[in-house]
């Protein structure tokens, strides 16, 4: 028996799929809507629109890996599927982020977490930004959509050990916390989602929404990377956008130029993508790029007696948002806890320390247990996230500085991972900063890290949630795009991806993406067919 | 050893040091060592600090060394052209005799270092007041445990595996 892979069938019976890389000559195409981007946003604006007759071209940097390309395997899959082989980082490299780029984005790659938009995100943004139509009453509708076409239901199985130790370690400290519901169907429980889904049981967009609108005609060119968008003579609308086709490897050029004609352009390229082509048509506005947004997370070892296996089973299905609720929206960040999947290499990369220490810790793989801590950016006033500029060579950086208000954060964050995870029986435990060890108690792990220094690049700051950078605003100048996420300027070009949040989600935020692109795409689809 | 308040001027013209590698003798390798295969990005004297650090960074003996200079190139390989470009920086100034004895401290050539000078190399950077060298360790630590901890050599020692109920059916 082998696995079925139903994305190479369908490009063996014709889809009309071109890869970048393969072409000899440049190439002059036209389509009525073209998507920059195959991630959430791009994924879902595709099967609408190709499914009302439009005709649809996708374009995306990354390349077309399917189910059998996926291996277990972290050395293949962090080059083949990540950007920058899953070590991007901020400009001071204090913060490492974990994007996709390949067919699908980051939805071929994350930990299958589903969480709507909290409402007191969506209030937030009413009250704040005048965005007063995107309240939860309005946008359920969205969220039942996308929980619909994507499988998201409840998890029925145990949760794994990694995720049990966070359940009791909430139990025994009183702390308020759920179960995850995931995007998967026929699940096999392995534990491998960063790696790309071998059993496609992840209902990412690479076997859902794109294989839908494929099926429907649309176009998809990969290994394509889009250069800049071609504004019109009138300054007040895209003729479409041209670019570079990379080489086989995914990042060097092959040589040749593409060149796209579209009615309407929808820019897809995620929240550090997108801005940066904005930036590089000098499209910018003053608004373009800022107020980019990252969960920022900190972490937190613990050696277990037990084994955990953290490398084994669905690897986010327990959460807890009690420290979202502890304090007022705007003030000292909260934070929502949640466990990553615990594998060699990422683990590696990721552990504080060198030499024996750390291999000590590495050698006790199967019983360390992780918890993380994601912040919530973005809504206190000190709170302004990054900002995504260009390099000299145009690639795109985002600058993140970390201030006094995330310190704040990260030290109540860390004090609250360790203390739980004693309390559901750890032996050890370690946050992860370059000064830290293994502590064997809660009075001794306080102790340690109430005197650690809050510097960059001595605290292990990661990220897996790049939000906002072109947001949606109910003025023009106050942002980039509207609730639909139309362009202010531009009249037929659109966002449509993660940059359009004003503040960063206060959770995984896939489905909030799908939700926002099902609405905006909708839109789009009545506007074009009238 | 650097003063402080060398280090503090340093940093101030960080970029500054790291483009002055540039400009300093081409950096001398310390040992002519064997050949190296088909490796991309790491030259002769790259290799050799690798293969001087490994065993140090990870805090293992015994190590396949060549898989980690395979491993280390294959990495830097597949970062953006500007990503490269710094660690070209990096690898020229630890590389050049100047960088390597006032810049990292470590007296003797790579391959003659002892594990004990190299663990305070690793730790002065680790550690450092300047956040250029914090990320010149930091770069170092992540190539190095992605290398071995990527390559399924390693995975026996760590007692994991993959799952056996899935590999099989792979193609």
């Amino acid at each position: 028996m082998s696995l079925p892979d139903p994305v190479a069938e369908g490009v063996a019976s014709g889809w009309r799929v071109l890869d970048g890389a393969a072409q000899t000559q440049d190439l002059q195409l036209s389509c009525d809507v073209l998507i920059i981007g195959t991630g959430a946003g791009g994924g879902m604006t595709a099967e609408v629109l190709a499914e009302a007759g439009l005709d649809v071209l996708m374009v995306e940097e990354g390349a077309l890996r399917t189910s059998r390309d996926f291996r277990l395997l972290e050395a293949k899959a962090y080059p083949e599927l990540y950007q920058e082989s899953a070590s991007r980082k901020t400009a001071d490299k204090a913060i490492n982020i974990l994007q996709g780029r390949t067919v699908g984005g980051s939805t071929t790659v994350n930990w299958t977490s589903a969480f709507r938009t909290p409402a007191e995100t969506l209030n937030w943004w009413g009250e704040r930004y005048g965005l007063k139509s995107l309240n939860p009453q309005t946008m359920a509708p969205w969220f039942d959509l996308a929980e619909a076409r994507l499988g998201i239901a409840d998890w029925q199985t145990d949760p794994n050990p990694n995720n049990s130790v966070l359940e009791r370690g909430c139990q025994a400290l009183g702390l308020k916390h759920g179960r995850i519901r995931r995007n998967v169907r026929g699940c096999w429980n392995l534990g491998y989602c960063g790696m790309g889904c071998a059993t496609n049981a992840k209902q990412s967009m690479l076997v859902t929404t794109i294989p839908g609108a494929l099926q429907h005609k649309a176009g998809l060119l990969t290994r394509a990377r889009v250069e800049r968008l071609l504004p019109a003579a009138d300054g007040k609308s895209l003729l479409g956008a041209e670019g570079r086709l990379l080489a086989a490897d995914g990042h060097s050029l092959n040589g040749q130029q593409f060149s796209i004609k579209a009615r309407h352009v929808v820019l897809a390229a995620g929240a550090i993508g997108s801005p940066a082509i904005l930036l590089r048509s000098q499209l910018g506005g003053a608004q373009v790029g800022k107020r980019t947004f990252l969960h920022p997370v900190v972490v937190s070892g613990a050696v277990m007696p037990q084994r955990i296996e953290a490398y084994n089973g669905a690897p986010q299905t327990v959460y807890s948002d009690h420290f979202m609720h502890t304090q007022p929206l705007d003030g000292p960040l909260g934070y929502k806890l949640e466990v990553p999947p615990v594998h060699p290499l990422l683990m590696g990369v990721t552990l504080s320390g060198f030499g024996a220490g750390s291999a000590g810790l590495m050698q006790q793989l199967p019983h360390l247990q992780v918890v993380l801590a994601l912040l919530r950016d973005g809504f206190h006033p000190d709170s302004q996230g990054g900002q995504v500029r260009l390099r000299q060579d145009g690639s795109p950086e985002l600058d993140y500085p970390l201030n006094d208000v995330l310190w704040d954060g990260v030290r109540r964050s860390w004090l609250t991972m360790a203390e739980l995870q004693f309390a559901a029986g750890a032996r050890q435990v370690q946050v992860l900063h370059e000064q830290a060890d293994l502590q064997s108690s809660w009075k001794a792990a306080r102790a340690q890290i109430m005197q650690l220094p809050l510097k960059p690049l001595l605290a292990r700051v990661v990220s897996a949630h790049v939000m906002g950078g072109a947001a949606m605003s109910s003025q023009p100048e106050e942002g980039v795009v509207d609730e639909y996420g139309r362009h202010w300027q531009l009249r037929n070009l659109s966002v449509i991806d993660g940059s359009v949040f004003p503040t960063s989600i206060g959770a995984n935020p896939q489905l909030s993406i799908y939700a926002f692109a099902l609405r905006a795409a909708h839109h789009l689809r009545d506007a074009l067919n009238s | 050893m650097i003063t402080r308040r060398q280090l503090i001027k340093t940093g101030m013209a960080g970029s500054v040091v790291l483009l002055a590698a540039g400009f300093l003798a081409s950096p001398q390798p310390d040992l002519p060592a064997a050949s190296q295969g088909h490796l991309v990005f790491l030259q002769t004297g790259d290799a050799q600090i690798i293969r001087s650090l490994a065993p140090v960074m990870l805090g293992m003996a015994g190590l396949a060394l060549e898989d980690i200079v395979r491993g280390v190139d294959v990495a830097i390989a597949n970062l953006l052209p500007a990503v490269q470009q710094e660690l070209r920086q990096l690898f020229d100034l630890l590389g050049n005799r100047w960088g390597r004895r006032w810049l990292a401290g470590v007296h003797s050539p790579w391959a003659q270092a002892a594990a004990i000078d190299l663990a305070a190399f690793l730790r002065r950077w680790q550690q450092s007041p300047l956040l250029l060298l914090r990320s010149g360790y930091q770069a170092l630590h992540a190539l190095i445990n992605a290398a071995w901890f990527g390559n399924p050599a390693s995975w026996t020692a760590l007692g994991y595996q993959q799952p056996q109920q899935i590999m099989g059916l792979l193609p």
